[in-house]
């Protein structure tokens, strides 16, 4: 427990007001303690289980409040109401969802394994969580202040590819493992650009913490980064396996995916963990690219880092209400052809940049900005024609082949078996006895 | 040009996103505060004044005021409309009926001197669970006495609930629906806003006026 560990504000708050004569306190202004001296294990026992019940509960209200509201949102981009029955606008209809989830029989199916179908829920809602751990929710506002912020982000939500093979192979189902090998594809795709597009952003924050890189954004990083904003973004999209890249559920082809064995309490761990991913996207997205928590002073920070969070939310349902769903083979073609390319261009501009000018002043943010801009829109129309404009090469029917007669009006002769026959044999309109 | 069709299509879902929603309410509907006061026929702040924990759960969402669905005057809907007075017990509907469902029987009623014999109705039982609502007993009924209704919430827990006897008929509020009685429209008769309460004004055409009738049988001639 060194001084790093304990600097930052959340826990040092809770912990210097239970323990406040402790040294490490002392200096911060909070001269007297709620517990007596000696009992500092206490505090930090205390202080503790305080973040993890604010961290953790915080999130998942978040979550209940994002259901609601994105099915209202869903409704609303289709013209009707949403729900609106349960409580006041509806509010409570996620409550009753969870209540139902709950009481649900739990089946376990017999060809499953048990350990590990009890096992995959937990392993995709641990590091959906986990993730918000070294957010910044404002100022002074984290649990932790890693300085591997981003390389902790990316290597925690690469765990869901293993929580969803293995839901997959534990229940036993060939759909599933069908569906989760098809995910995995993706999901493995998709981390390559996603993790290239963020190197820009710690290339010119010269960090990867995510405190730092709040502190780097004079300008904000979209407007520096739109290449890797835009890379960034749709790789999320599809690391959240939402649509238009939903590939992993895709209701309409595989049912529920790698969770249609899923019952109960557990499906709505699954469903959960689906939506702490969008709303930890989103912060990630708005720490990494809307310089998080910055904004005017009279408005407090977490207002502001709040107001981007339910942005890029709303941006994102927007996304999912407009685009249809990718078939596979466009989804990985998208990823290792047109996104892949576009991180390398962004890395290397901003390479280039960063040569020129080193640990950049605002004024170096806007010209880098001036000079990303048309890199982005040229190297993206480039790309697109690369990839957009191929048609989809369907094969011919072979003539030599014969086809069969399926839907036809007229039945040839030749493909009706025995058709000479029953013709020779048919009775003449003479004869007959 | 390419990459303009992504931008257009979002601009698609965003026009349905601020266009208002078109969700028909049914039983009722949810209102805010305007609504409710709307409702209640006085102003937002008289409604506020006068009923502050009506006007907090209307400013909580919660209100809600019953809503008629529109539907149209034609509305053939699951029940029938009668008029037991005009009703000879001829018969005629359960003649027509390609089902089979309408039972009538009718026993000899009171001897005038005047209008002669007539017949009562006994029994008159429609079995609506069976019924096609084709409206061919409405059609085939020469006294204007049977209606298609306009209801449609007679879904029932028992087939035996689905008979429709001939006190129910009876008790049933009159609003007939106006499937093959175009007379109604003429009169611009609302069966979702009125009932008809006298039998005489259900179903027959305007009486003309006396200047009509000699110039259509005198003049004319």
């Amino acid at each position: 427990m060194g001084q790093a560990f304990l600097d930052n504000s959340l826990w040092r708050n809770i912990y210097c007001v239970l323990a406040g004569d402790s040294s490490s306190c002392a200096s911060r202004g909070y001269s007297d303690g709620f517990l007596p001296g000696g009992l500092e294990w206490l505090a930090f026992l205390l202080a503790a289980l305080a973040i993890i019940g604010l961290v953790v509960n915080g999130i998942l209200g978040g979550v209940i409040v994002l259901i609601w509201g994105e099915r209202r949102l869903f409704g609303r981009f289709q013209s009707r109401t949403g729900p609106n029955r349960w409580g006041p606008f509806g509010t409570l209809t996620s409550v009753a969802d969870a209540v139902k989830t709950m009481f649900k029989e739990d089946v376990v199916p017999a060809d499953a394994d048990r350990i590990l179908f009890n096992l995959a829920p937990i392993l995709i809602a641990t590091p959906a969580l986990l993730v918000f751990s070294v957010i910044p929710f404002g100022v002074g506002t984290y649990v932790a202040d890693l300085n591997v912020g981003v390389l902790f982000i990316m290597a925690i939500t690469s765990l869901t590819t293993l929580a969803v093979l293995t839901a997959a192979w534990s229940s036993g189902n060939r759909i599933a493992i069908l569906s989760a090998l098809r995910s995995v594809a993706l999901l493995i795709s998709y981390e390559i650009p996603m993790a290239l597009a963020v190197v820009g952003v710690i290339m010119l924050a010269g960090s990867m913490s995510l405190g730092d890189i709040i502190a780097a954004q004079g300008v904000p990083f979209i407007l520096v980064q739109p290449l890797g904003f835009f890379v960034f973004f749709i790789a999320a999209m599809a690391e959240m396996a939402r649509a238009p890249f939903d590939l992993t559920e895709a209701e309409s082809e595989l049912a529920a995916g790698y969770l249609n064995d899923y019952a109960s309490m557990k499906f709505g761990l699954f469903f959960l963990a689906e939506f702490m991913a969008e709303i930890s996207t989103s912060a990630i997205i708005t720490t990494l690219f809307l310089s998080g928590w910055r904004g005017f002073d009279p408005i407090p920070s977490h207002f502001w880092f709040g107001a981007k969070l339910i942005a890029v939310l709303f941006v994102i349902i927007w996304f999912r209400m407009t685009l249809p769903r990718l078939r596979v083979d466009q989804v990985l073609k998208f990823a290792w052809k047109g996104l892949f390319e576009l991180t390398m261009i962004n890395i290397i501009v901003t390479a280039i940049l960063i040569a020129i000018w080193p640990q950049p002043t605002t004024s170096q943010l806007w010209a880098m900005a001036a000079i990303n801009w048309p890199v982005a829109i040229i190297s993206i129309y480039l790309v697109s024609k690369l990839l957009g404009t191929a048609p989809y090469d369907q094969p011919l029917p072979d003539p030599n082949v014969p086809s069969y007669p399926v839907g036809s009006e007229s039945i040839p002769a030749s493909s009706v078996l025995g058709a000479e026959s029953s013709s020779a044999q048919a009775p003449s309109p003479e004869g007959g006895d | 040009m390419i990459g303009l069709g992504l931008p257009r299509g979002f601009m698609v879902t965003l026009k349905n996103f601020l266009r208002p929603a078109v969700t028909e309410q049914y039983p009722d509907r949810h209102v805010g505060l305007i609504g409710a006061a709307k409702a209640a026929g006085m102003n937002p702040f008289q409604f506020l004044v006068k009923k502050p924990a009506d006007s907090m759960k209307a400013i909580a969402g919660l209100a809600t005021v019953p809503v008629a669905v529109k539907q149209s005057a034609r509305f053939r809907g699951n029940e029938f409309t009668f008029f037991e007075d005009r009703c000879t017990a001829c018969a005629s509907c359960a003649k027509y009926c390609p089902l089979g469902i309408i039972e009538i029987v009718s026993v000899p009623g009171k001897i005038d001197a005047q209008e002669g014999e007539s017949y009562k109705l006994d029994v008159f039982d429609i079995d609506i669970g069976r019924c096609m609502f084709c409206g061919l007993c409405v059609e085939a009924c020469p006294y204007d006495a049977l209606h298609m209704g306009t209801s449609f919430e007679r879904s029932r827990y028992v087939r035996d609930e689905l008979i429709i006897t001939k006190e129910d008929l009876f008790d049933a509020p009159k609003r007939p629906s106006s499937f093959y009685r175009p007379q109604f429209e003429e009169k611009g008769f609302d069966p979702f806003a009125e009932t008809i309460e006298d039998f005489h004004d259900a179903g027959r055409h305007e009486r003309p006026s006396d200047e009509d009738l000699k110039r259509k049988w005198v003049d004319e001639r």
